[in-house]
């Protein structure tokens, strides 16, 4: 690899989100080819090369969607995560913005992921429409259900669903990003750190040792 | 932190120590300490953990929930300025390069040791003495014994947890310098009891976090015995400095001070003494020469007001960070034909990274557990050091590897639930967020770090062609991984698959060479100016002095001979410190 076969940015962070349990915990990379130049050098201060953490951190470029294709991804979101007992439902903790940022990004992964959102979005109220002869922000949960039934498993979905199966599965992937990295989510997931505690580590409790049959190696 | 913001240096120093990293961290506080003249440079800006740590953050402070992007890889909360590609400030790869090097910058006040992952191993003894044992690469000019002392001091001075475990090549510290590691996490217990069956021993690591407060009434007079300005100094110090309480990742950085940074740990007690000036945003373009062919000082580029400015003084240290250090050598004028110090031609050559792969699985006995905090240290708690240091005839490469871990219930990010595509297609509602639930925190991975070859391939050279933004030539990269690094690789995967499967998960190892990651990638470049016992194939001596001119120094990971699988910030560390204190006598024998 070489100055003929350029790695960009792109193919190296595909995979990012999505990918198999074994890359899970790999930090997100990409490659600093040389056939790409060095990033542009900002007048000021640009907020992903040096975040001024001391102030509120802004999103740094315009956001894309217009409100209707937010009223459908609201919709969407709050279906594949409804406020139940425990925790809020999707809309409730930014995931319809969180996904305006994500694919308003000026990075090249982000610009595909506009083209899959933006045009799933699409396909979706038309499916609605062809369907109900209504937007998908205005069906009846049971109606939202029997189209996201068609669509939400890729493997599964017949040919004329294929484009909308690909975008539930992105959705899906930023959905549920976008809402378990929002604090007010963790307790009910079981994510109970981020506080400081005093003196040594804790460690594993007893009963949980016991569980798994650690004594040995504690 | 006070620095030089009217940009008035004095006319001439003792020493100029270029860099505030940890090299020229420890440089700049032991020179200081001793009543040095220190003017140190820093390329970056000024940077201030205690206020601009950004400790307690949620994910939903940040833009895309803080969500790694080109430009910030380790995420948004990373604390680091720069990266594998810097504004302003291109490199380039070689054609014919097997792969092209990434090469990761810090412009900030304390360079990378703001975000690295304070993992502190000691070389051992066959570390320093691997051409004598295998027939390849180099020998160091100094034993382990030689460095023994100064690791105790180092580990001292910044605070390293861990516990001594007698595996040979793993060496012991000294009774009562290491602080004690913190207990293990669930996934580490379960690697444990998977690696007995195995043989691998999963240890504690030795990280640089305070597990507890410092010993701020006795360090100080064990290490600075004779040096009452410098006791009275470290033990506020240290009082000052926070116990880990838990919490936040260590990527981002400390405001309490509890793990070790140039910026948190060095700088502040160097400053305090007066004898330290600091002028940041100055980036250094080469070294002066007087014609008797003695260093005079260096000649930067402010960056702030784009002018170039010199600054002199008896002594210079360069310890901008191994490539950089290289580059500047490389741009500098002297007899040589090539750069300054670089008699022996070896300026940038041995261009070396540590072989890295990693490996995760899902474990089904870490499903369903009761919620539990696994913060922990910000970092591993728990490592595998090389295990197989008399077994070199069956395995089919040389050297070795340790081996990290991590999983469990850390902080949700946007990409921690990627594992539900796998786990739950087709899964929306309520059903989705109960397998959210159940799947938290059951995801465990390896990385392997591994000690790779010196090669005539792998090297750094000026382009003839490219400048960056402040006109200075830029670095050139060419690599080739040798044989021995693929297939360290390989093994690495098979074991970590071992133990993946001793944990009760399912693995899905990789070739080595498909899983060895890009060269670079692991952030231990070293070698570029290496020391040696002669002028003729190293650049200097075992005292990080170059053989060509007597007043400079590199004191950073240019200068080591091979790359031990041991993240090399520690020994950076150390060989910084004995070779400041060897430089004070030899100022004071007037050889300098």
């Amino acid at each position: 690899m070489s100055d003929s076969s350029p790695i960009s940015r792109r193919h190296a962070l595909r995979g990012l989100i999505g990918g198999a349990a074994g890359v899970a915990a790999a930090p997100a990379i990409a490659a600093p080819n040389h056939t790409e130049p060095a990033p542009p050098v900002h007048a000021s201060r640009f907020v992903f090369h040096d975040p001024d953490f001391t102030q509120p951190v802004k999103f740094p470029w315009e956001k894309l969607l217009s409100a209707e294709e937010l009223a459908v991804a609201t919709a969407l979101a709050d279906l594949i995560l409804p406020k139940d007992e425990t925790s809020p439902a999707a809309s409730e903790v930014g995931v319809p913005d969180f996904i305006n940022e994500w694919i308003s990004a000026d990075y090249p992964e982000h610009q595909e992921d506009r083209e899959v959102i933006r045009g799933g979005l699409g396909w979706l109220s038309t499916e609605s429409f062809k369907r109900f002869t209504q937007r998908f922000e205005e069906l009846t949960s049971a109606q939202q259900s029997q189209i996201a039934d068609d669509i939400c498993d890729l493997s599964q979905a017949s040919l004329e669903h294929r484009v909308g199966a690909a975008f539930f599965r992105r959705f899906r992937q930023l959905c549920v990003g976008g809402y378990y990295s929002h604090s007010q989510t963790w307790r009910s997931l079981g994510y109970i750190g981020n506080i400081s505690v005093g003196g040594p580590y804790p460690g594993v409790p007893a009963e949980v040792i016991e569980k798994l049959g650690l004594q040995d190696v504690v | 932190m006070p620095v030089l913001t009217e940009r008035k240096t004095q006319p001439q120093y003792d020493v100029i120590v270029v860099g505030s990293g940890a090299g020229g961290g420890m440089a700049a506080i032991i020179l200081a300490l001793n009543g040095v003249k220190v003017l140190m440079i820093e390329a970056g800006r000024n940077y201030e953990p205690v206020k601009e740590t950004p400790m307690f953050n949620t994910p939903e402070m940040a833009p895309m929930r803080g969500a790694p992007t080109p430009d910030r890889y380790f995420g948004f909360y990373d604390s680091n300025i720069g990266g594998w590609q810097v504004p302003g400030e291109p490199y380039t790869n070689k054609q014919g390069s097997e792969g092209d090097f990434w090469w990761w910058r810090a412009r900030m006040l304390g360079g990378r040791t703001n975000h690295w992952g304070r993992i502190s191993l000691r070389f051992g003894e066959f570390d320093f003495k691997p051409k004598s044992r295998d027939g390849l690469g180099v020998d160091w000019p100094m034993s382990y014994a030689d460095i023994a002392p100064w690791y105790d001091r180092v580990e001292q001075l910044i605070g390293v947890y861990g516990e001594n475990d007698g595996i040979a090549n793993a060496p012991n510290s000294s009774p009562g310098v290491l602080l004690p590691p913190p207990r293990p996490r669930v996934g580490e217990l379960l690697a444990k009891k998977a690696g007995r069956k195995l043989g691998v021993p999963v240890v504690a690591a030795h990280r640089a976090v305070l597990s507890q407060p410092m010993d701020w009434k006795n360090l100080p007079k064990i290490l600075f015995p004779n040096n009452p300005k410098a006791q009275e100094i470290l033990g506020k110090d240290m009082m000052s400095r926070a116990a880990c309480f838990w919490a936040t990742h260590c990527v981002r950085g400390c405001s309490i001070r509890a793990n070790f940074q140039s910026t948190t740990v060095l700088l502040p007690p160097a400053l305090a003494t007066g004898n330290l000036d600091i002028i940041t945003d100055a980036m250094v373009r080469e070294v002066t020469m007087d014609d008797s062919g003695k260093a005079t000082g260096v000649h930067y580029i402010d960056k702030i007001t784009r002018r170039d400015a010199v600054a002199k003084a008896r002594v210079v240290i360069l310890a901008a960070s191994t490539c950089e250090t290289s580059r500047i050598l490389l741009n500098s004028k002297s007899r040589d034909a090539a750069g300054m110090a670089n008699s022996s031609g070896q300026v940038g050559k041995n261009l070396m990274d540590s072989v890295g792969t990693r490996l995760g699985a899902h474990i089904p006995a870490m499903e369903d557990l009761p919620p539990m905090n696994e913060d922990g240290a910000g970092g591993l708690h728990t490592y595998v050091p090389w295990w197989l240091v008399n077994d070199h005839a069956k395995l089919g490469f040389a050297r070795g590897y340790h081996i990290e871990m991590g999983g469990g219930r850390q902080m949700p990010e946007v990409k921690t639930f990627g594992f539900l595509d796998s786990t739950s297609p087709g899964v929306y509602g309520r059903k989705l967020k109960e397998e959210a639930r159940r799947y938290y925190g059951s995801q465990f991975s390896f990385s392997g770090r591994g000690e790779m070859i010196p090669n005539k391939d792998c090297y750094a050279e000026l382009d003839p062609n490219v400048v960056d933004q402040w006109g200075i030539p830029v670095l050139r990269f060419h690599w080739k991984w040798s044989e021995h690094e693929i297939k360290q690789a390989e093994h690495m995967q098979q074991t970590f698959a071992a133990l993946l499967e001793g944990m009760g998960g399912k693995a899905k190892p990789q070739s080595g060479a498909d899983a060895i990651q890009r060269p670079g990638e692991i952030i231990h470049e070293v070698g570029t100016a290496r020391m040696g016992d002669k002028a003729s194939d190293s650049v200097t001596n075992q005292y990080c002095q170059t053989w060509d001119v007597k007043n400079l120094f590199l004191m950073d990971g240019a200068v080591l001979p091979s790359n031990p699988d041991k993240n090399p910030t520690l020994t950076i560390l150390a060989l910084a410190w004995r070779s400041s204190e060897w430089l004070m006598e030899e100022m004071k024998r007037g050889n300098l």
